[in-house]
């Protein structure tokens, strides 16, 4: 890989160690992957935020930096909500570890806003075109596909490396050539909220890494297409998706997928939730504000007999304390900087039921333990049921 | 015996070789704060990396390995240096965080040298060298 003069003095160490080393990893991931160069980035977006993830090593590596981020960057999910841990019934050690890793991260210059959907928060963080170092893998790819900015599915030290440099290689989703459509996907379902968390699950399955080409019958809204690449990162490793007619040509021979009516019916019908469901789970990934006005139109006059938890960022639920409110005077509770995926807290429950694609591939493994999934509709439903 | 390498992590560090011809995923092959491989089903299992050359054709599985091999480090319990036939980010962006000097591009023949000979490994000068140990 080329670099300028500028570029090789700090990989010879000219800018302090930490900026070496975060040199050293731009230049190794290059290599690997035969980047020509690196590129400016308009913003990361950082992963590596929870302990349950991070663990101590995590943790001590991330304290040992120094030196200050030379982009805007904003951190993935925490573990825990980070004032109300408590309620959550985070232990005490975890919780104090988890503030310092965000505190850690504040240090170098890292705004502690921990959400999933930073172009929620921060619509100027990626613009059409702008090349990002973005980590979540949902909103990777909202910014590669709704967003239409580029970039690639960075771990959580490639993208603090491309923070503190301010550069990224350039391979992978930065380029025009790895952003061709590789399937495309006829969806002969009228399709609404969760069932886009349903195709995605499916088709993430069917393609895995590859870019599919969605022909639907509607558009789809700003949060269907959240949900459905959400879905699609997680049963897949999908970074790029079409949805309009904004589709570049295909190269090869593209493979023609069909999915029916039938095929999202049966997502639901295998995790149905039955008496087991004993947490139900929205915000995967972070709720919109618009989300949060559906959800208190939903449970507006009901009691919530489940732990109910909504998961969105701090920033959008300070912006509506009116619906937070409204929404907890149910019983139910807004959890911020976290989500059910992340936190140790889920563990603590026996089946969760959620309305996310993302969440029912995850749950399962990542929290050891049962999953069902529903609409939106049914999770209240589900919720406000008696014991 | 030279053999000409390609620099992945810098520094410059020597041990005796540790190799197998599968690839590692530190996170849950190796314990953290040992160095013992604990994987049943590793050909390395039983065995210490720490201060070891490991050679290893690459790594493998959770991102989460970059992490442990920086808890090998700051345990005293890592590798002194490793060599892969063709790095991939895990354990190339492990290695940077820890220090450790990493390099690939070696040919497939330094897999069946035998453990127990002395390696260099220059990783700024991108070059590896080999001493068959003194009987």
């Amino acid at each position: 890989m080329h670099l300028t003069k500028e570029e090789e003095l700090i990989y010879l160490g000219e800018g302090g160690d930490t900026k070496r080393r975060s040199m050293e990893i731009l230049v190794a991931l290059g290599d690997i992957y035969g980047a020509d160069r690196l590129i400016p980035v308009a913003s990361t977006q950082i992963a590596g935020v929870s302990y349950k993830t991070l663990g101590e090593a995590g943790l001590e590596w991330i304290s040992d930096l120094r030196g200050k981020v030379v982009v805007p960057s904003i951190l993935n999910p925490a573990g825990m909500d980070l004032c109300r841990w408590q309620e959550m019934k985070i232990e005490e050690e975890f919780a104090r570890h988890q503030l310092e890793i965000i505190e850690a991260y504040r240090r170098l210059g890292i705004s502690p806003d921990c959400t999933c959907t930073p172009y929620n928060l921060r619509p100027d963080a990626a613009r059409p075109g702008e090349n990002l170092a973005w980590s979540e893998s949902s909103a990777v790819s909202f910014a590669n596909s709704v967003i239409g900015a580029r970039t690639n599915r960075e771990g959580g030290p490639s993208a603090l490396a491309a923070a503190l440099v301010g550069k990224t290689p350039r391979y992978g989703y930065h380029l025009d050539e790895k952003r061709v459509p590789t399937h495309r996907i006829k969806v002969e379902a009228h399709l609404e909220g969760s069932d886009y968390g349903a195709l995605g699950y499916l088709v993430g399955k069917i393609v895995r890494g590859g870019v599919p080409r969605f022909v639907f019958r509607l558009r789809p809204t700003r949060d269907e297409l959240k949900s459905l690449g959400a879905a699609m990162a997680a049963s897949g490793s999908v970074a790029l998706y079409y949805f309009d007619e904004k589709v570049p040509p295909a190269q090869d021979e593209i493979e023609d997928i069909t999915v029916s009516p039938a095929d999202v019916r049966e997502v639901y019908e295998k995790n149905f939730a039955d008496e087991d469901v004993d947490i139900v789970a929205i915000g995967c990934p972070h709720c919109s504000q618009k989300e949060l006005e559906r959800l208190a139109d939903l449970l507006a006059g009901k009691k919530v007999h489940r732990e109910f938890w909504i998961c969105t960022a701090r920033g959008i639920a300070e912006r509506c304390p009116r619906l937070v409110e409204k929404i907890e005077q149910s019983g139910a509770r807004i959890f911020c900087d976290t989500c059910m995926v992340v936190s140790p807290a889920s563990e603590l429950h026996r089946k969760m039921m959620v309305n996310s694609g993302k969440a029912l591939a995850y749950i399962p493994g990542m929290c050891k333990i049962e999953a069902a999934f529903g609409t939106l509709e049914d999770c209240v439903r589900v919720a406000a049921k008696r014991v | 015996m030279e053999i000409r390498c390609h620099r992945v992590s810098g520094g410059r560090s020597a041990g005796k070789a540790l190799v197998t011809r599968e690839p590692i995923s530190f996170l849950g092959t190796v314990d953290p704060d040992t160095g013992m491989v604990v994987d049943p089903g590793h050909e390395l299992y039983g065995r210490s990396i720490g201060g070891k050359v490991l050679i290893f054709p690459e790594g493998k599985g959770s991102t989460v390995g970059s992490y442990v091999i920086y808890q090998l480090k700051k345990r005293g319990a890592a590798p002194a240096a490793m060599i892969n036939l063709q790095s991939e980010p895990i354990v190339a962006v492990g290695a940077i965080i820890s220090g450790i000097p990493l390099v690939d591009g070696v040919p497939e023949d330094l897999l069946s040298i035998e453990d127990g000979y002395e390696v260099v490994v220059d990783a700024n000068e991108e070059v590896v060298r080999i001493e068959e140990p003194s009987a």
